[in-house]
């Protein structure tokens, strides 16, 4: 983690697949506990732990967005979509049928992973530009059934208001209880996929986005961990959609659009395809963005905008920022902050004694 | 009976027209893609600048021709200055990052026009009246006459220009194999901008023509989202394709907003094209006029 030993002086294998390479190891992780369990909850304010509750929802969809494009190299439009699966799902489930989180929450998931599955079925036969295309056909085409049906959408608004999620019978209520119950999701999507990445089906997946043909021919059977990887995905996005509920207290189309599709893109692209830590910097970089961008301009621009056109011009400020960020990373760092933060670290490896 | 086939014969006409008017956007991505493999997702944003550019020329009080030759100058320098800026250097890298690239840009360019000239709709006013030209039972306004005579033009000389023209031959070559090209001494970078500029020619008469026809705002951008069905359905790679592609999309939009609204409550017009879309690839995923690849390891 933070730590740079100053050589390597393993002389085991137990030793080099150690958890912890160093005793300070031990040390960093008992410091981020302390930091994300104690301090932070503790210390900050409810806004501030606000925009934390949103990056790790955030964190939550854009791993599953990163297994798909990062890993497996199969590029998906339709995020967004799948996240309205979910969020709809367990809305639908938690208001007709009273049912806790705990089964809302991974019943939003799977039907999201069964949905990105045969949205995925095009992937067999087509990539690149036409996947891309059928994604996005996907996103519209959900996002309009799920607006022209009145038993999913919850009637003329397209909006089912969720009861607060609720853990024996006490309910999740503030921010703070709020950043412990999405703490909790983040930080399982990120152990569940830093394993599934070096499991057997994360290899194939791997193998898949370097050369499907060739992958094929040393016996992996494309068709099923294409649409395996659609569905995982899916189903990260499907959670991500019902964290994002529950947080909003409302399921609403609006949340879903092709907007936040691209928004997801932006992530994983600014953090780093392929790669667990720049999904979850890209994550957070791109949740604070506008809400750090509204902070300068706001006294800067207050003294001539009323906020109604503040709030239009933050928006098209933060599009602009996010168009160029997308492009500069693409063409400048095309592994994203994730190699940035690579780098910082190699540097201070011998720092101040660089040769 | 008769009223319900003069109910579809408008509804036809109506959708032939925009059709028409959809493949000329298409025409844009078909070219770029022809003959430099890149894939734009910003045409439509391409079309909203081009539409902005001559709403404002017009608004300083300039001549319409003014209008139209400011939009093609910007929009040619634009797509000078896109293709060197940043497709150049994402050459030969996953299509992925060609894709994001151009969504990017697109996101950029709509966050735009809100900061600098303001996100009021604007008007285009041609010179060409408002009284609709009837045609039996359909009735046509003015301005998409224009877009069909403008997309005929277009398809001529894009036709004449790749069959006849020393220099189209040489795109063609350049489209075929890029290597080869080069080793006929073809300067290939030439003709990729070519292909860019005559995208950006074919995107500022688009964004006059339904600039004039929707006003111009950042709404403007969402005639992209149309282009997809229409260059799938005709094979990415085939200008006939985009043509048919358009007429069929603008038929069918036409026809199931006609009929299937009522029944659905609205909307069918941007859904259908995609249903379309998705049999399309389903049953010939390169189009009805596109090239067939064949990949190697």
């Amino acid at each position: 983690m933070l730590h740079r030993e100053s050589g390597v002086f393993k002389t085991s294998y137990a030793a080099d697949m150690a958890l912890y390479p160093l005793p300070i190891a031990r040390w960093t992780v008992a410091f981020f506990l302390v930091l994300f369990a104690v301090i932070l909850p503790l210390s900050l304010h409810d806004y501030y732990l606000s925009i934390i509750n949103l990056s790790l929802i955030a964190i939550v969809g854009a791993l599953g967005l990163n297994i798909l494009v990062g890993y497996t190299g199969q590029i998906s439009v339709g995020h967004a979509a799948f996240m309205s699966v979910g969020a709809y799902t367990a809305a639908n489930l938690a208001v007709n049928f009273n049912l806790p989180f705990w089964i809302t929450l991974p019943a939003g998931g799977l039907m999201a992973a069964l949905i990105g599955a045969i949205v995925g079925i095009p992937s067999l036969r087509i990539k690149g530009l036409y996947l891309a295309i059928a994604t996005l056909a996907g996103q519209l085409i959900i996002e309009w059934i799920i607006n022209h049906t009145p038993a999913i959408s919850g009637g003329a608004q397209a909006s089912i208001e969720v009861p607060r999620p609720a853990i024996g019978d006490h309910q999740i209520k503030t921010q703070g209880q709020l950043y412990f119950f999405l703490l909790f999701f983040a930080v399982l999507a990120i152990v569940a996929t830093l394993n599934l990445v070096r499991s057997r089906i994360g290899r194939a997946f791997v193998a898949i986005r370097d050369q499907d043909i060739a992958a094929e021919i040393i016996g992996i059977n494309i068709y099923r961990y294409k649409l395996l990887a659609f569905a995982i995905s899916s189903f990260y996005a499907g959670v991500c959609g019902v964290l994002y509920t529950y947080y909003l207290g409302i399921a609403n189309y609006e949340q879903f659009q092709i907007g936040v599709s691209i928004d997801y893109l932006a992530m994983i692209i600014i953090g780093g395809l392929g790669s667990v830590l720049g999904t979850i910097l890209g994550a957070v970089f791109v949740t604070m963005l506008p809400i750090v961008l509204r902070l300068i301009m706001e006294p800067l621009a207050g003294l001539f905008l009323s906020s109604g056109e503040l709030s239009s011009v933050v928006a098209s400020t933060r599009l602009v920022l996010f168009g160029a960020l997308i492009i500069f990373f693409l063409v400048v760092e095309p592994e994203g902050l994730n190699r940035l933060w690579r780098n910082i670290r190699n540097y201070f490896r011998t720092w101040p004694f660089s040769y | 009976m008769w009223e319900e086939l003069q109910f579809a014969f408008a509804l036809t006409v109506s959708g032939v027209s925009i059709g028409l008017m959809y493949s000329l956007i298409a025409l844009g991505f078909v070219l770029v893609y022809k003959a430099t493999d890149a894939i734009n997702f910003a045409q439509g944003e391409f079309v909203m600048l081009a539409g902005f550019v001559a709403a404002l020329t017009l608004a300083a009080k300039m001549p319409v021709l003014a209008a139209v030759a400011a939009a093609v100058v910007v929009m040619i320098l634009f797509s000078f200055a896109l293709e060197r800026i940043v497709l150049r250097p994402l050459l030969g890298r996953p299509i992925i990052a060609v894709i994001m690239a151009t969504i990017g840009l697109g996101a950029m360019l709509r966050g735009l026009p809100p900061i600098t000239v303001g996100g009021e709709t604007r008007a285009v006013s041609l010179p060409i009246g408002d009284m609709p030209v009837a045609i039996w039972s359909a009735t046509l306004p003015p301005i998409q006459i224009l877009g069909v005579v403008v997309t005929f033009a277009f398809l001529g000389l894009f036709t004449w220009f790749f069959k006849k023209s020393r220099m189209g031959v040489a795109m063609r070559a350049v489209a075929d194999n890029q290597q080869v090209a080069m080793a006929m001494g073809i300067n290939v970078e030439r003709y990729f901008a070519l292909a860019w500029a005559m995208a950006g020619v074919v995107s500022a008469i688009g964004g006059i023509v339904w600039g004039g026809m929707l006003g111009v705002d950042v709404h403007l951008a969402l005639i992209g989202l149309k282009v997809f069905p229409v260059v799938i359905l005709g094979g990415l790679d085939s200008i006939a394709g985009a043509v048919i592609g358009g007429l069929v999309i603008g038929v069918v939009e036409s026809l199931a907003a006609g009929y299937l609204d009522p029944f659905v409550g609205g909307g069918t017009k941007d859904f259908a094209p995609y249903v379309l879309m998705i049999i399309a690839l389903m049953f010939r995923p390169y189009g009805l006029f596109g090239t067939h690849r064949i990949e190697r390891v």
